[in-house]
C-alpha cells in the first residue's frame, strides 16, 4: 500500500524510459546497507522481544536477567504506567496539532505567497531550518529558562495578573506541549511547504473561475493537494514526539508528574536495569504507533511514505 | 555545408540493417510482433508511425538498449542480436538530446572515441564539431546552447564515431517548425555525403517524407507498407497507410465486374472504377479511395468520361479557405462526408456552404484498398489508447497487489 | 475587516518564524554572557567564552567526539545508503517491498525504541558501550534518510544520459563513473550533510548507547541538571554560524552559476 510508489510499473512501448533492469549489480548495491539494517535494526528488535519477556535471575545482582516466557512483565508495567502511555499519545497530538496550525500557515506563506520574491523566500527557508543548527538541548533549556519563575514573561503575566502570584510555567503539561510544539513545527511546516511549492496555482485559478470563494478553493482545492504533505508533516511530528522525553524532563521542561513514556524507558534500562520493563514499554509504544500509523495513512489515502 | 576534407574522413560505409522475425512483448502487451526489415547500405530509411505504434521500440532494440523476445537483429551481415549496447557499432541520436550536462560540448563528442580508445579523439572531435557548424561552442556546456544547437551537437556526437548505423529517434521533435525544416535539410546532406545507413524514427510524416529514400508505416508493432515516399503517398495499400499519411476519401464497396485494367465497384448505387495495378483486392469487398487534392469540384454535373469517376449531387457543408487551398466538407449522400482540396488558382471553380456539387476524379487516381479504417474515428491518429488502456490496468492491479 | 484579514495570514506567519528564532537568538546571545557557575541569569557581555572556549571541562573533548561520530557515520551511511539509492531506483529486483519497508521502519520507530533495541542486543552480545557502539547507531538510523535524499535525486536524472552513455561505447562501469556519478553528486553532499547534522545532534539512541562515551548533547543534557556552562552555548552558536554560512554559500554560489549561464546563452 504505502510502498506502491516503488512496484516498478513496466514501461510503454514508446516513451524514453529506462526499464528497470534486472542485474546482479542490485544485489551488490543493496547487500551492504540491507545487511546493516537487518543486523542493527531488525535484530535489535528481536533483541527487545526477548529482553521484554525474561525474568531476573534468581538470587543475582541488579540488572541481571535470563531468559525466559515472561509475559507478566507486559501486565506489570501497563498498570504501573499507564497514566505516562497515555500522557505521551494526549501530549503528542496536541503537539501535532498546534505544530500543523502554526505550520501550515508559515508553509502557505513561504511555499505559495512568496513565489513572486524567491529571495525572500529563501530567507525565510533559512529561518525556517535554521533552529536545526543549534542542539535541540540547548534549545529546549532556552525556553526553560525563559519561562523560569525569575524570567521576564512569568513576571510580566504575574504583574498584569493574568495567572496568579504562586503558578509557574515550567514542569507543567503547558510547558512541556509547548516545547514539543516547538520542535517538531519545523518537522510539520517542510514538508508542507515542499507540496505547497508545487502547487500549480492555474489549479487555485480555475477554482475561483468556477464561482468558488477564497475560503472554498482552499477547502476544496489547496488542502487537498497539500494533503501529502500534511500526512507527512504529522507522522514526522507526532511519532518522535510520543517518544520524547527531553521536553518532559525534569530538568528541562517538565516535572516528575509530566514525565512521558520516553521518561520512563529511560529510567527503567539506565538508572534502574529494568531491562525487561523498558523493553515491554519500547515495544508497546512501537506497536501502538504502527497501528496508529498504518490506520492514518489508510484514510488519508497518501500511499507514498518514502 | 563543409566540403571535400569531412567527406573523405568517413571512408568507411554504412552497413545494411536486417531484423528478422524480431518480436518484443512487454508485460501485458506486444510492442512489436514478428517484424521482418532489411535497410540496405548508405539509405536514408524513416520509419514512421503514431505514439505507440513500436518505432522507438524498434529503435532501441536496434541500439542494443533492449533486446527482442524472439528474432534476430543483423548489423553488416553479422548477428549482434546477443551484445549489448555498448559493443555496437550503432550510435543514437535521442530525442532529448540527452548531451552530458556536466561535460563541455567537446567532451561530450569526444565521449564515445575515448571509450574506444581511438587516436586524437580531441582533433577528431573538433572536425566533427565544424561538420555541423559549431566548432566555436567547443568550450560551452549544453545549457548555454540553444535547442538546435544542441541538436547539432547530439549528431556530431553520434557521427564522430562513424558508425555502421545512425539512429535518430525524432531528434527534430523540439525544435519550432522554421528550425526543423533547415535541420531536415542539412541531416540528409550530411547524410548522402558521409555515405551512413540512416535509420530516423518519427510520427511526422512531412519529415519522413523529405528526408527518407524508403519510408516504412508502422502500426502496432507491424509494417503495414514499405517503399520510396511517393508510392506510399499515391498508392496505399492499407486503410491505415491512407489515412495516416495525408487524407483519404474512402468509400467501401463491392466488385461487380474487372476487365483486365480496371475494376468495378458498386458504391452507394455508382461504379467506381480503379485500376487493377492500383487495387490491392480484385474481388469481394473492396474500399475505393482517392486523395482530397486529386477530386475536383463542379457546379453543375460533368459530363459522362470513361477515364473519370463522379459523383453526386452533394452539399457544401463547408468550405476553409487556407491560403494555399480551400478545403471543403461536401457530403454525398451514399458516400459520406467528402473531403476536398482545391486549389487556389483563378481557374478553379468556387462554391460556398449550402451549395449544390459535384465531384470528380481521374480513375488513375484512384485505388483500392482491402479494408476499411476502424468504425469511430473522431480521433483517428490516436491509436496509442490501446496500449495506454493496458498500463492503466497494470497499473491499478501491482496498487492492489500491494495493498 | 477584509483589509485586515488580508495581513492576518502574513502577520501569524512573521509571528511563527519570530518564534522559531527566540531560542536560537537566546541560547547565541547567552553564549556572550559573562557567566559564573550556571548560565542563567545576564550578567554581562564578554569575549571571554568564545576566546577560551576550552576552558570548560568536557566541552571540548564531547565536541571532538561528536565530530568524529558524525564523520564516519557520515562516510559509512552515504555510502551505504547512495548505493541503495541508485538500486531502488534502475534496477529491478524481488522484494521490492519489503526492502522499501526496511528503509522505512527506523524513520517510523520513534528514538527511544531504536535506542533501547541496539542497547539491549549490546548487553545481549556483552559488547562493551563506548565511541564505537555510537557510531554503529548513527550510521543505522542514517541510511535511510541517506536512501530518501539520494532517491529524489536518482529518479529525477534523466535516463537517456545513462542510454547515451552505453549507446557511446561505455562499458556498464564507465557509465556509473563518467556519467551517473557526477550528476548525482550534488544529491549524495546533500544526503551527506544531512547526515552529519543528525548524527551531530542526536541524543536519544546515543545515550542508550554510549557507555561512558561522551558527544556533545550528551555533555549538555547532564550538565543541564548543575548548569549548562557558557562555553556550551559558544560551542552550539559556532556550529550555527558555520552551517548558516554553508547555506547561504550554496545559495548565492547557485544564483551566480545561473546568472552565468544565463548571460553566455
Amino acid at each position: 500500500m504505502a510502498f506502491g510508489a516503488f512496484g516498478g510499473a513496466a514501461p510503454a512501448a514508446d516513451q524514453q524510459q529506462v526499464a528497470q533492469r534486472k542485474s546482479p549489480i542490485a544485489l551488490w548495491l543493496l547487500l551492504p546497507g540491507l545487511l546493516y539494517l537487518i543486523l542493527f535494526f531488525v535484530t535489535p528488535l528481536f533483541s527487545l522481544v526477548i529482553t521484554s519477556f525474561q525474568e531476573p535471575v534468581p538470587g543475582g545482582f541488579l540488572g541481571e536477567y535470563q531468559n525466559a516466557f515472561n509475559p507478566s512483565n507486559y501486565v506489570e508495567v501497563v498498570g504501573t504506567y499507564l497514566p505516562h502511555i497515555l500522557r505521551s499519545f494526549v501530549y503528542a497530538s496536541m503537539a501535532t496539532v498546534f505544530a500543523l496550525l502554526l505550520g501550515y500557515p508559515v508553509a502557505y506563506v513561504i511555499g505559495v505567497k512568496l513565489r513572486p520574491y524567491p529571495l525572500v523566500q529563501a530567507l525565510a527557508l533559512v529561518i525556517l531550518i535554521a533552529p536545526f543548527f543549534i542542539s535541540f538541548l540547548l534549545r529546549t533549556i532556552a525556553w526553560k529558562q525563559i519561562f523560569a519563575d525569575e524570567g521576564v514573561v512569568v513576571g510580566l503575566l504575574k504583574s498584569i495578573q493574568i495567572i496568579p502570584a504562586d503558578a509557574y510555567l515550567t514542569g507543567t503539561p503547558f510547558s512541556v506541549v509547548f516545547g514539543l510544539t516547538y520542535m517538531f513545527l519545523p518537522f510539520m511546516a517542510l514538508p508542507i511547504y515542499t507540496t505547497l511549492e508545487k502547487l500549480d496555482l492555474r489549479y487555485v485559478e480555475a477554482g475561483s473561475d468556477l464561482y468558488a470563494s477564497p475560503f472554498t478553493v482552499f477547502r476544496t482545492v489547496t488542502f487537498p493537494l497539500s494533503l501529502p504533505g500534511v500526512v507527512s508533516g504529522t507522522l514526522l511530528t507526532f511519532i518522535p514526539a510520543t517518544g520524547d522525553y527531553i521536553n518532559a524532563s525534569r530538568d528541562f521542561l517538565g516535572s516528575t508528574d509530566t514525565a512521558m513514556m520516553g521518561n520512563v524507558i529511560e529510567a527503567n534500562f539506565l538508572v534502574l536495569q529494568n531491562f525487561p520493563a523498558a523493553a515491554a514499554l519500547s515495544l508497546i509504544l512501537m506497536m501502538s504507533i504502527l497501528v496508529l500509523v498504518s490506520a492514518y495513512v489508510k484514510r488519508s489515502g497518501t500511499d507514498d511514505l518514502l | 555545408m563543409a566540403g571535400e576534407g569531412s567527406a573523405r574522413q568517413f571512408a568507411e560505409a554504412g552497413a545494411d540493417l536486417a531484423l528478422v522475425n524480431v518480436t518484443k512483448r512487454f508485460p501485458g502487451f506486444t510492442a512489436i510482433d514478428d517484424l521482418s526489415l532489411t535497410i540496405p547500405a548508405g539509405s536514408f530509411f524513416a520509419l514512421l508511425g503514431p505514439s505507440g505504434c513500436g518505432k522507438t521500440t524498434t529503435l532501441r532494440l536496434v541500439a542494443g538498449l533492449e533486446e527482442p523476445t524472439e528474432g534476430r537483429i543483423m548489423i553488416g551481415g553479422k548477428d549482434l542480436t546477443d551484445t549489448k549496447a555498448y559493443q555496437r557499432p550503432v550510435n543514437t541520436v535521442f530525442q532529448s538530446y540527452a548531451l552530458f550536462p556536466h561535460m563541455s560540448v567537446l567532451d561530450n563528442v569526444m565521449f564515445g572515441l575515448r571509450r574506444r580508445k581511438i587516436a586524437d579523439a580531441g582533433q577528431k572531435a573538433k572536425e566533427a564539431l565544424d561538420l555541423v557548424e559549431l566548432g566555436h561552442v567547443a568550450n560551452r556546456k549544453p545549457a548555454q546552447l540553444s535547442g538546435g544547437q544542441q541538436q547539432r551537437v547530439a549528431l556530431a556526437r553520434a557521427l564522430v564515431n562513424r558508425p555502421a548505423l545512425l539512429l535518430l529517434d525524432e531528434p527534430l521533435g523540439a525544435l519550432d517548425l522554421k528550425l526543423r525544416r533547415q535541420m531536415q535539410l542539412e541531416i540528409k546532406d550530411i547524410q548522402s555525403e558521409v555515405g551512413l545507413t540512416f535509420l530516423h524514427v518519427t510520427h511526422d510524416q512531412e519529415e519522413a517524407m523529405t528526408m527518407a529514400d524508403t519510408v516504412a508505416v508502422m502500426n502496432q508493432g507491424k509494417i503495414e507498407q514499405m517503399g520510396p515516399p511517393e508510392e506510399l503517398y499515391e498508392s496505399p495499400k492499407t486503410a491505415f497507410v491512407a489515412t495516416f499519411l495525408g487524407q483519404s476519401n474512402l468509400f467501401g464497396g463491392e466488385v461487380v465486374s474487372s476487365t483486365k485494367d480496371v475494376i468495378s465497384v458498386a458504391v452507394a448505387g455508382k461504379e467506381l472504377r480503379v485500376p487493377v495495378d492500383r487495387a490491392v483486392a480484385h474481388r469481394g469487398k473492396v474500399t475505393v479511395g482517392v486523395r482530397p487534392e486529386k477530386v475536383s469540384l463542379h457546379q453543375a454535373e460533368p459530363a459522362t468520361d470513361s477515364s473519370r469517376g463522379v459523383i453526386g449531387p452533394g452539399r457544401v457543408l463547408d468550405a476553409s479557405f487556407t491560403g494555399v487551398s480551400t478545403q471543403y466538407l461536401v457530403d454525398v449522400p451514399g458516400f459520406g462526408e467528402v473531403t476536398v482540396f482545391a486549389q487556389n488558382t483563378s481557374h478553379g471553380e468556387h462554391a460556398v456552404e449550402g451549395d449544390e456539387v459535384f465531384l470528380s476524379w481521374s480513375v488513375e487516381h484512384a485505388f483500392g484498398l482491402a479494408d476499411m479504417p476502424p468504425a469511430e474515428d473522431r480521433f483517428l491518429n490516436d491509436t496509442s489508447t490501446g496500449a495506454m488502456a493496458v498500463q492503466e490496468r497494470e497499473k491499478i492491479e501491482q496498487e492492489l497487489e500491494g495493498a | 475587516m477584509r483589509g485586515l484579514g488580508k495581513y492576518l495570514l502574513w502577520v501569524y506567519s512573521g509571528m511563527a518564524l519570530v518564534f522559531l528564532l527566540i531560542p536560537v537568538v537566546y541560547t547565541i546571545v547567552f553564549s556572550f554572557n559573562d557567566a559564573r557557575r550556571t548560565n542563567i541569569i545576564w550578567r554581562g557581555f564578554t569575549f571571554d567564552n568564545w576566546l577560551n572556549v576550552c576552558d570548560a571541562q568536557d566541552v571540548c573533548p564531547s565536541f571532538m567526539n561528536s565530530i568524529v561520530v558524525a564523520g564516519v557515520s557520515t562516510v559509512l551511511a552515504t555510502a551505504m545508503g547512495t548505493a541503495i539509492a541508485i538500486a531502488l531506483v534502475r534496477y529491478r529486483f524481488k522484494f521490492r517491498q519489503a526492502t522499501t519497508l526496511l528503509l522505512f521502519l527506523p524513520m517510523a520507530t520513534p528514538e527511544v525504541v531504536l535506542g533501547a533495541g541496539l542497547a539491549a542486543q549490546f548487553l545481549q552480545l556483552g559488547v562493551n558501550k563506548g565511541l564505537g557502539t555510537i557510531i554503529i547507531a548513527h550510521t543505522m538510523f542514517c541510511i535511510s534518510f541517506v536512501v530518501v535524499t539520494v532517491r529524489a535525486r536518482v529518479a529525477v536524472l534523466d535516463p537517456a544520459l545513462e542510454e547515451a552513455g552505453r549507446d557511446l561505447y561505455g562499458s556498464p562501469n564507465q557509465v556509473f563513473w563518467r556519467v551517473t556519478f557526477p550528476l548525482l553528486v550534488p544529491g549524495i553532499t546533500a544526503a551527506a550533510l544531512l547526515s552529519f547534522a543528525l548524527s551531530f545532534d542526536d541524543f536519544i539512541i546515543t545515550n542508550f548507547n554510549a557507555g561512558a562515551a561522551v558527544t556533545f548533547p550528551r555533555f549538555v543534557y547532564t550538565a543541564a541538571a548543575r548548569g549548562i556552562p557558557a562555553e556550551a552555548n559558544v560551542i552550539a552558536a559556532g556550529v550555527f554560524f558555520v552551517a548558516i554560512a554553508l547555506v547561504l554559500i550554496t545559495q548565492i554560489s547557485g544564483a551566480i552559476k545561473r546568472k552565468r549561464l544565463a548571460a553566455t546563452s
